[in-house]
């Protein structure tokens, strides 16, 4: 990891009465820099926070949102859960994934999007919807969550 | 960009407007009249208020707040925290997010109140990872504060309160909002549910005593100290006091939010959305989230508070409230369900790994039209095999909704059975 990067995370430490309460937002931040947290990565860190390599390979294969393999410059997220299921987003997830040419999940050949299903994200009542890169957009239909993504770099 | 509440109260009265997320807004719409009133009082009596006023806990469990609050010891031998539990994930539940994202501060000066009257020098707000808007709007609003001089050294000016705020992001784990998941996440390890005792109060975070409240809970507290215990009791049932953020989901004509007091019979709560969509009819309700039972429509006249809902086999939860018109295939729903709990099992508990995916893989084969009446009997047997067997409740919540949906549509289940498809040709897609 950049200094900048290890600067950051030992800043962080005073916040917690034990450091590796900071765990979880060292690794976004070092997930920020890289994408995903590698095995190098994974040795950082433990270095960084007294731990053994394997106690943070369990955490970040424990939590949905940290990633041990390289990810597309953009993740898409389709909520499926039962609310937006409801209202059809099991079939927005598939047209998309067809005009995308990315199967049950997983990265745009060139590297460009990585989409997914996810499980409830807390916007049920402007389904169907999907996160993009952090950012909410609500009551889409296929046309409009298609624009979106096309608009992605 | 949510969509504010169709139907305000005194939480969500200013939610349309955007100043209120600034400090110079929401002091001028009278922010911090409840925290000024708490500090002008011990912290003793502060939490005889809040026990005097039946506020329940917002999260799901609805636990006396407090009688928690009494929990927490009276000596400063060691730190003491608070967390706040904003990793809202219960499947139709999004009241939480809205009240991060429109009532920041609401919030946090529950949290302040909270800290005076259990004496805790810090609280860290757990906000899911994906909710990337309030924690931005959490941690604006916190800075704003520091700034201003009223966290940290001396908190609004009191010598001797001494309250440091942290907002910190989860990061993707339903189990994380069980609230020893949740303490040992924010510790840096995988949010698996510790064995109680000792609870939260004795050994929490980081070992230190600890009160875990939901982020609504929290936003109502202000309003009791400025307005009073029995303005607060004037709205709600007796035993279910104030109001909530009913979110309606799914096939109605307007989903969202609505700030109504506990108690409203759920006819109504669907009535502000509009009823069902396009004029069909009600199939099934499923009124606290994912995890509890579907109610039939014969029961619509529920006032929606736990005492009541609980006397017809279900429990309010967090209030979401998702509606499924007759179109709906409810092995479907117990499909979609089963493989929410199946994918967020934390894998602890055998009872609870290894029936959550069975009970998947049962309503799978019946919804395909491949199941015997031997895959119906075991699906209505592995429920009662989880509930009550683990460390966390979270196996009582995967099982409920699959014996709710059991209990009064076991017709769509036999249906499968005998005609070997799913003989609901409208239903949502899987």
């Amino acid at each position: 990891m950049k200094a900048e990067t290890r600067a950051e995370i030992e800043s962080l430490f005073e916040r917690y009465p034990q450091k590796r309460g900071a765990l979880l937002p060292a690794i976004y931040l070092l997930q920020r820099e890289k994408g995903h947290v590698d095995a190098e990565g994974t040795r950082e860190l433990a270095a960084l926070f007294e731990l053994q390599p394997i106690q943070v390979l369990e955490v970040l294969s424990f939590y949905n949102m940290f990633y041990t393999e390289p990810q597309g410059r953009h993740h898409v997220y389709v909520c499926t859960n039962l609310p937006c299921s409801l209202r059809g987003s099991r079939t927005l997830l598939r047209q998309l994934e067809a005009h995308l040419g990315v199967h049950g999940g997983g990265t745009t050949a060139d590297g460009r999007v990585t989409i997914c299903h996810e499980e409830c994200l807390g916007s049920c009542g402007t389904a169907p919807m999907m996160s993009v890169d952090g950012t909410y957009h609500e009551n889409l239909d296929f046309e409009a969550a298609r624009r979106i993504i096309d608009g992605l770099e | 960009m949510n969509v504010e509440p169709y139907v305000k109260n005194y939480l969500s009265e200013h939610y349309g407007d955007d100043s209120f997320q600034t400090l110079a807004g929401y002091e001028a719409k009278g922010g911090f009249a409840g925290l000024r009133k708490a500090l002008a009082q011990t912290p003793e009596q502060v939490v005889e208020i809040v026990k005097a006023s039946g506020l329940r806990g917002r999260g799901g469990a609805g636990f006396a707040t407090g009688l928690k609050w009494s929990f927490m010891p009276k000596t400063n031998e060691r730190m003491k925290v608070i967390v706040v539990n904003g990793d809202e994930s219960e499947p139709g539940s999004f009241k939480d997010r809205m009240i991060m994202e429109r009532g920041p501060f609401e919030v946090l000066e529950g949290i302040i109140i909270g800290a005076w009257a259990m004496g805790a020098q810090r609280a860290y707000i757990y906000v899911r990872g994906e909710y990337t808007r309030a924690i931005r709007t959490l941690e604006a609003a916190v800075k704003e504060l520091y700034g201003k001089k009223r966290l940290g050294k001396s908190t609004f000016g009191v010598k001797g309160f001494d309250l440091d705020i942290v907002v910190h992001s989860g990061a993707g784990a339903y189990i994380c909002g069980e609230e020893t998941g949740l303490l040992e996440s924010l510790e840096g390890k995988k949010g698996q549910p510790r064995k109680k005792p000792p609870f939260p109060a004795q050994h929490g975070a980081f070992g230190l005593p600890t009160t875990v409240n939901n982020i609504e809970t929290f936003a109502h507290v202000p309003f009791i100290l400025d307005r009073g215990v029995e303005w607060f009791k004037s709205r709600g049932t007796e035993k279910s006091p104030g109001t909530t953020l009913f979110g309606v989901s799914g096939h109605v004509e307007r989903p969202g939010l609505f700030e109504l007091p506990l108690g409203t019979p759920l006819r109504e709560v669907l009535g502000h959305a509009g009823g069902v969509r396009g004029g069909r009819r009600l199939k099934g309700v499923m009124p606290g989230g994912l995890s509890m039972p579907v109610l039939p429509p014969s029961e619509l006249e529920v006032p929606m508070a736990e005492e009541f809902l609980s006397q017809r086999g279900t429990h309010l939860g967090t209030g979401g409230v998702m509606v499924m018109d007759e179109s709906v295939c409810m092995v479907r729903v117990a499909t979609v369900v089963s493989y929410f709990f199946r994918d967020e099992s934390c894998g602890q508990c055998t009872q609870c790994r290894e029936g959550t995916a069975w009970v998947h893989k049962l309503c799978q084969k019946i919804e395909r039209g491949r199941a015997s009446d031997a895959d119906l009997a075991l699906l209505s047997d592995v429920p009662k095999l989880m509930e009550g067997q683990t460390i966390c409740a979270f196996a009582d919540a995967a099982a409920w909704p699959i014996q709710g949906l059991l209990r009064h549509f076991r017709d769509d289940f036999e249906a499968h059975l005998r005609e070997q498809k799913c003989p609901f040709p409208e239903s949502f897609e899987l």
